[in-house]
């Protein structure tokens, strides 16, 4: 065990992906001589040379459209898009193309290319820097979208996703890179190692489901530690919450987030990505679907607003911080008015 | 000044630019025109592989035929006709070897042929039985890209593993003029001429995106484009089969000896509509049609042939033989084709084990037996 950032352990496994097979190729803007603008890719050029870690002109499209020409060679390219409002120009390779290339040829071309994206905000950034585009492609058939929230989680599933033969988008929490944690380096090798699909009981709880992933699963944490320590009124007003690590957001690992809903009762979702056409959209209605009998009250959703992501001096409100967070835990328990009291007319 | 944008491109002349004489070794009337250097491309094409590269032309052209009557008889849904490209597709086809490897845009029916795809699999996109029909392993061609540009990135990119896994092999990207407009074009030559891939741009420079000719998308000759990104480009007779392979031979040559991409303007003529769908008497000078139709690229290697005394009346009628045999064959792959069951549509989507399609999958797999039980 190393402690080591989220970042140091994204740069690790991406050379013990380059040490265990040589058909993995690492690709994008600045990631081979400068070492990524996070420096993720540090030294990996310098260890496996310019053919295995490649700087890419600047046209994101062109990158995917390469990958998917190096993939029906054999290959499984790594493509690291530099920000996450820079996908764009990539997004008709991605869900055309990348997507639907092994759909298309009756599973006669495989298209396993990783795409990462550190997404998210809180690092008072400028425009299209601090964007969470991942509802885009949790939509799109053909992709696996999964985010990881702990050096440990980064460590072994970008593994994971790179061995995988179908295509990964792997979100990162930037806001994150630089949260330190223990690492287990041979984790992917164990049986026991949490697959890519599955969502982890992050902190077990009794009244309330906490489900988040990727930079929000720290906040949640916080929220469940400050819930139950709560003492306003006495014991009784502590909360248990249960935080839950969705970690996979395409497919979604309902089961885990049932399983826990049926013992609860209580479902909050908290996501930065706006909230219409959400991960929480889907995932509410999927469990009020299969635990509507369970539910004492209705599934919450704590998001960004459906704005564009603000100036960074606005960013501290459009985030879903603790506090919002716990207002909603509240309104599950009957503790706060529902948004929408009133009349059902 | 131009009172409107509109006027101002109805204005401007609709066919290429003719300061560069595009490459040429059989003029319309058969006569056989000295070029070099590509002469010495095809030095070695005798009169029987000159024949051979006709009997190609004559058959893609029936079953192109075929394909149209069976898209009128409603056995497919729709079929976008090559009428008029044959020698642009065949000539260039029959110069790569098998692993060399094809990226195409969907009216590369002539090129799949070459390639070797079976005749039935060419047809069940169109008839909707499936998304593709071949194995793109097996032939060395990719399986159609209908968003159209994005195959050049894919030739690319494939080349660019061929170069990395030390091989000779070159990946061809065949799209159209329209395509040279999108970004995906372009961005493939850069990083082709970045990475030295041994990649060729084959633009066939049908003069048509639909209805938009082609002087909407480019006011100078498409291949002028290519040098500016450091890739060398020649403009070629797309009617003339010897000269298209003659270009093309050059380029691939080049490529395989570490030389880099080429991009070749083959200019031609889409004598159909875009698709089977389409109505080019909406668009198209029937004068300009006429004019193309005199420079057919059938007629003049027959004229060629038989002013050589290669080609007679007992071989063309064994050719057209050919061409009917492979025309029936054509019709019963495709009427022979069986809908695919219902279930079958969750196949590939992913190539590993997916909780959501599997939970969807029976879902509606039990919502299917349900009738059966009620029956």
């Amino acid at each position: 065990m190393a402690e080591m950032t989220l970042a140091k352990a994204l740069n690790a496994s991406l050379r013990r992906s380059l040490a265990h097979d040589d058909r993995v190729l690492i690709m994008g803007e600045d990631i081979g001589t400068l070492g990524g603008v996070f420096r993720v890719t540090d030294g990996l050029k310098k260890e496996f040379g310019g053919d295995r870690v490649m700087d890419m002109p600047l046209a994101e499209s062109g990158i995917l459209g390469m990958a998917v020409g190096l993939a029906f060679k054999g290959f499984r390219p790594v493509v690291e898009i530099q920000f996450d409002g820079f996908i764009y120009p990539a997004f008709d390779q991605i869900v055309t193309q990348v997507a639907k290339l092994h759909y298309r040829t009756r599973g006669n071309v495989r298209m396993p290319i990783t795409i990462r994206v550190p997404f998210g905000g809180g690092i008072g950034a400028v425009e299209h820097h601090s964007e969470s585009p991942e509802a885009y492609f949790a939509h799109t058939a053909g992709l696996r979208v999964v985010t990881c929230s702990t050096p440990q989680d980064a460590h072994t599933m970008l593994q994971q996703a790179i061995r995988c033969d179908d295509p990964v988008l792997f979100f990162e929490p930037k806001r994150r890179y630089w949260t330190k944690g223990e690492v287990d380096e041979d984790a992917i090798d164990r049986d026991d190692v949490l697959p890519m699909g599955s969502a982890r009981v992050v902190v077990p709880g009794s009244d309330v489901t906490l489900v988040t992933y990727g930079p929000l699963v720290a906040t949640a944490i916080d929220a469940a530690a400050a819930a139950a320590a709560e003492s306003g009124g006495g014991d009784a007003d502590a909360v248990s919450i249960e935080v839950i690590d969705l970690r996979s957001l395409a497919p979604v690992d309902v089961d885990t987030v049932v399983a826990s809903v049926a013992k609860t009762g209580r479902l909050v979702i908290a996501h930065e990505a706006q909230r219409t056409g959400g991960i929480g959209a889907d995932l509410a209605a999927e469990l009020t679907d299969r635990c509507f009998y369970h539910l004492e009250a209705a599934p919450q959703r704590v998001t960004g607003f459906d704005i564009p992501y603000p100036a960074s001096r606005h960013e501290e409100h459009f985030l879903p911080d603790l506090d919002r967070i716990l207002d909603a835990v509240d309104r599950t328990m009957g503790r706060r008015p529902a948004l929408y009291a009133g009349a059902v007319l | 000044m131009p009172s409107s944008l509109s006027e101002s491109r109805e204005s401007r002349p609709r066919a290429s630019a003719p300061h560069d004489r595009p490459v040429q070794l059989l003029d319309p009337s058969g006569r056989r025109v000295p070029h070099a250097p590509y002469d010495d491309y095809v030095a070695d094409v005798s009169g029987d592989q000159l024949a051979s590269l006709y009997e190609d032309l004559v058959i893609v052209r029936r079953l192109d035929v075929e394909a149209t009557a069976l898209q009128r008889q409603g056995e497919l849904g729709l079929w976008p006709p090559l009428l008029g490209q044959e020698a642009a597709q065949v000539g260039s086809a029959r110069v790569l070897r098998p692993d060399d490897f094809v990226f195409s845009s969907y009216r590369e029916n002539a090129v799949a042929y070459c390639r070797g795809v079976k005749l039935t699999e060419m047809l069940n996109v169109w008839r909707g039985t499936a998304l593709s029909g071949w194995n793109p392993y097996e032939v060395g061609m990719a399986t159609p890209a209908i968003v159209i540009g994005t195959q050049a990135l894919h030739a690319m990119g494939y080349a660019v593993g061929a170069k990395l896994d030390g091989e000779d092999s070159v990946a061809v990207a065949y799209f159209g003029d329209g395509a040279t407009t999108q970004g995906d074009v372009n961005e493939a030559m850069v990083f082709a001429a970045s990475f030295r891939a041994p990649v060729i741009f084959f633009c066939q420079n049908n003069q048509w995106a639909i209805s938009e000719p082609v002087t909407l998308q480019a006011q100078r000759p498409i291949a002028d484009r290519a040098p500016g990104f450091g890739i060398p480009s020649v403009r070629v007779d797309g009617n003339d089969v010897l000269a298209v392979m003659a270009v093309t031979r050059r380029a691939v040559e080049q490529a395989r000896e570490g030389g880099g991409p080429t991009f070749i303007e083959a200019i031609t003529y889409r004598m159909g509509p875009h698709t089977t769908s389409d109505d080019p008497s909406r668009y198209v000078d029937p004068l300009e049609r006429e004019e193309w139709a005199g420079r057919d690229p059938l007629a003049r290697v027959e004229a060629h042939l038989r002013e050589a005394g290669v080609l007679d009346d007992a071989l063309a009628a064994s050719i057209a033989r050919r061409a009917d045999e492979a025309a029936a064959e054509f019709r019963a792959g495709c009427t022979e084709q069986t809908d695919p069951p219902p279930l079958a549509m969750f196949d590939h989507v992913y190539a590993e084990p997916h909780r959501g399609i599997d939970e969807q999958r029976r879902q509606f797999g039990e919502y299917l037996e349900s009738f059966e039980e009620e029956n």
